[in-house]
């Protein structure tokens, strides 16, 4: 029954959080040699699967067949010794220590002395044999985000793992990285290894895959895909469930007067240089501004100046005529100024709070919520019960605690929250970041929504095709400052701007 | 007021702080603070002294010193490590547990008078050494010499063993030690009972060595909470520690010494004759002390002195969101 060439056989895997079915009887399984992708938005169920896969998890129900032997692991060390290692998007290294000691971490030898001389030989060896160079005398803290990727890696093949699961690891990388990465792990199908790639990006999945299987809210709804026999718009349909508008529906519109300026705005970063150097900026009612530009440029700094978390040195903020510089953040909320801000989870949300208490931060203050110095729980708890249901927040309930939410509920919460508080600007940065497609469509629909309402959004992404497809201009911002502005979707012209070649 | 007197005298008090400091060392690195150490090294003399004087066997006291010190950090660990408290909170807490405990059990025991004592001797060859030989091999206890096999000894382990290395990561970032398969849990009790049998060892290292005899508090004297303010002066490293803790001995005896002579320096001995000035002078170790732990506990300068990044935090597995 089982092929000769597979293997991974995982049949009718159950496991159940408290109220999620996180895996819905999933069949999945790996041949040798190859790279299989695991497609699906987040909370589908795909790190769920192969967390029982790699022994942090336990299956409710199911069974786990590796090269031909039935298994059922209780610690990632058993996984680990049947030859699986997982490769998790927050690295597991100690940074004070070397990459040879982080390798070594937990294992039986060395007995007693370290022998480290001989032990950073057999690290450099293994990082040769499979083109993962890096410097085995090298502290954790000193190397780049890729060089540290590849020091996970080896520390499972150090183990003699042949089945390597990589938890998206490109969303922490650089194209060039990225690239380094695909070419390594081809590398790696050639020596007999075989690896199971997790993604939400559907391109990367069609460059590296061979093969691919596809879940959705806990349930496979494709095995066995290939990459050769498919393409990205079948890929995105079985993974959302219907087709995918990748060109967003844009009504034409004419601006109103202007809502929210900056004028010759300076400020300084946490290091206090200059970040922002007399910036101009005007965003008119029912308009998107993108703002463009190289991470780093003053993009961060801007958005908390004009939401009153930071000082302004020199320059003013005006919204619908009056002066918001240096003002509380509580002024600007009661005069309509909406942010969504780049760190969701521990800017735009408190982790350790209920959906409500999350939800009801703006509202606090006024009736009904707020009676006096009190605060109507019941009224709170009907409040955000409404804009869960809204917004099609999924979550056990209001109670529960914002942190366990995913990236794309998170979001739909706090723009719920910023929506609902009828804001006349809105400041929202890099608002998809990490986000699955589904996701992303929400947040774009809402900003879209947003703009019809006559509100001037200000909108600072890094996505490019993000930027051209919403907003109604694009400026461009290097080192803090706006360098030019792009109407007619000039793609070449806003990279240009961006590097400071122009 | 002869130097080589107080640098030898130096060496051995500082050898109480260099045991105490070692096993608050250990502690700390697989992310465990323990300021209970007073409170450990209090049962550890008092228990020591007791059971020398009443066995006429010192090494019988060392050990029931070491093991009674070693149970008491048990409720911290269980209470931080289990329970998940607070730390300094639970600290605290042991170290008057630890002194209230000694006293009400040490009861009597002042008046006991020495008994049985470790020995103390020359060591032969290193003795003749000149300037060091008086004061590092010449009529020390056995504990002192011990002290300078021990703090090279933790030093290699921590640096240079694989066991040293998981202590190590431990106490940086717990999650990455437990990915790999180290028992977290299991190993920071270890520690923490190691750290409070070296308390213990402090501890018995006064009563049966170098000020033999039971005063109740005044046994310890706050040298407990001196070696917690070493740990941070020493970086959490052993053979650091071992200059800190001599220096702070031979500064402790320099305080005592100075009240001696009538001439200091030419002119009359200002701490001879106002005797409540050495009341200022008895301060100053426990001030530096306080100075070290007050600029020890800022952030910036923690990670600069390189200290374990999750000293303090309780560990819990597996929760999603960080």
């Amino acid at each position: 029954m089982i092929e000769p060439s597979s293997v991974i056989q995982m049949r009718g895997i159950v496991k159940r959080f408290p109220g999620v079915l996180a895996s819905d009887h999933v069949d999945f399984e790996l041949r040798r040699g190859e790279i299989h992708a695991l497609l699906g938005e987040n909370g589908a169920g795909k790190s769920t699967l192969m967390n029982i896969l790699a022994g942090l998890y336990r299956a409710d129900e199911g069974t786990i067949v590796v090269h031909d032997k039935p298994v059922n692991f209780s610690s990632p060390r058993q996984a680990i010794q049947a030859g699986i290692g997982m490769i998790h998007q927050h690295f597991m290294l100690v940074p004070s220590q070397s990459v040879t000691e982080n390798i070594l971490l937990g294992l039986d030898h060395p007995r007693f002395r370290l022998r480290l001389a001989e032990n950073e030989r057999r690290v450099a060896e293994l990082g040769e044999q499979f083109g993962l160079k890096v410097d085995p005398k090298a502290k954790i803290w000193q190397l780049s985000v890729g060089e540290q990727q590849r020091v996970e890696i080896l520390k499972m093949l150090y183990r003699g793992a042949d089945i390597l699961i990589l938890d998206e690891p490109t969303a922490v990388l650089g194209p060039a990285e990225t690239e380094q990465l695909f070419k390594t792990l081809r590398g790696m199908t050639t020596q007999g290894k075989s690896i199971i790639f997790i993604s939400h990006k559907l391109n990367e999945v069609m460059a590296i895959a061979d093969r691919v299987t596809v879940m959705r809210r806990g349930k496979v709804t494709a095995a066995d895909v290939s990459t050769k026999s498919t393409s990205t718009a079948e890929l995105a349909r079985l993974m959302v469930g219907r087709e995918v508008l990748f060109r967003v529906q844009k009504q034409p519109q004419t601006p109103g007067p202007v809502v929210l300026a900056i004028e010759d705005l300076t400020a300084t970063n946490d290091r206090g240089l200059p970040a922002l150097q007399k910036l101009n900026l005007q965003v008119h009612a029912g308009e998107i501004v993108g703002l463009a530009g190289v991470a780093g440029n003053g993009q961060r700094e801007l958005a908390e100046v004009a939401t009153g978390l930071r000082r302004a040195a020199s320059g003013r903020i005006l919204l619908n005529g009056e002066n918001l510089t240096n003002q509380p953040v509580r002024r600007a909320i009661a005069r309509g100024l909406a942010h969504v801000p780049e760190d969701r989870n521990r800017v735009g949300s408190s982790p350790n709070l209920s959906l409500t208490d999350n939800m009801i931060m703006k509202q606090y203050l006024q009736s009904p919520i707020g009676r006096g110095w009190q605060l109507d729980a019941g009224e709170a708890a009907a409040f955000a019960q409404r804009l869960k249901q809204s917004y099609e927040i999924s979550a056990p309930s209001v109670e529960t605690q914002a942190r366990l939410l995913s990236g794309g509920n998170l979001q739909r919460l706090i723009l719920a929250r910023e929506i609902t508080a009828q804001p006349k600007a809105m400041i929202a940065m890099q608002p998809t970041q990490g986000l699955d497609v589904g996701a992303v469509e929400v947040v774009h629909r809402l900003l879209l929504e947003q703009r019809q309402q006559g509100v001037a959004i200000l909108l600072i992404s890094e996505e490019l095709d993000e930027l051209l497809s919403l907003s109604d201009r694009v400026a461009v911002i290097y080192e803090g400052a706006i360098v030019g502005e792009v109407t007619d979707g000039d793609i070449e012209k806003i990279g240009q701007l961006m590097t400071g070649s122009v | 007021m002869d130097p080589i007197i107080i640098l030898q005298a130096g060496v051995a008090t500082g050898t109480v702080l260099l045991f105490a400091t070692i096993g608050e060392i250990f502690a700390e690195r697989a992310g465990v603070l323990n300021l209970g150490v007073e409170g450990m090294m209090l049962m550890g003399a008092m228990s020591a002294f007791s059971v020398a004087n009443s066995t006429g066997n010192a090494w019988l006291g060392v050990l029931v010193g070491m093991l009674v010190a070693g149970l008491l950090s048990q409720l911290h660990a269980f209470i931080v490590i289990q329970l998940q408290a607070d730390q300094v909170v639970s600290g605290l807490a042991l170290t008057f547990v630890g002194t209230g405990l000694s006293l009400v059990l040490g009861e009597g025991l002042s008046k006991a008078g020495a008994g049985a004592l470790l020995p103390r001797f020359s060591l032969p060859g290193l003795a003749a050494i000149p300037f060091l030989g008086p004061i590092f091999f010449t009529n020390q206890s056995v504990m002192v010499y011990l002290g300078y096999l021990l703090a090279p000894a933790a030093w290699y382990y921590i640096y240079h063993t694989r066991p040293g290395m998981n202590l190590r990561a431990i106490g940086e970032y717990p999650a990455a030690a437990d990915s790999m398969g180290v028992n977290i849990y299991r190993l920071r009790y270890f520690y923490v009972f190691v750290g409070g049998m070296l308390a213990g060892l402090a501890g018995a290292t006064i009563s049966l060595a170098v000020s033999p005899g039971w005063f109740s508090e005044l046994t310890t004297g706050g040298q407990g909470w001196i070696a917690v303010g070493l740990v941070i002066f020493a970086q959490w490293n052993p053979l650091r520690a071992m200059f800190g803790a001599y220096a702070f001995g031979a500064l402790r005896r320099l305080i005592l010494d100075i009240q001696g002579p009538a001439l200091l320096f030419g002119a009359s001995n200002i701490f001879k004759t106002h005797q409540s000035l050495t009341y200022f002078l008895e301060m100053l170790p426990y001030a530096f002390t306080v100075i070290i732990l007050v600029i020890g506990s800022r952030e910036a300068v923690r990670n600069r002195l390189g200290a374990p990044a999750a000293l303090g935090v309780p560990y819990v597995r597996g929760e999603r969101g960080r």
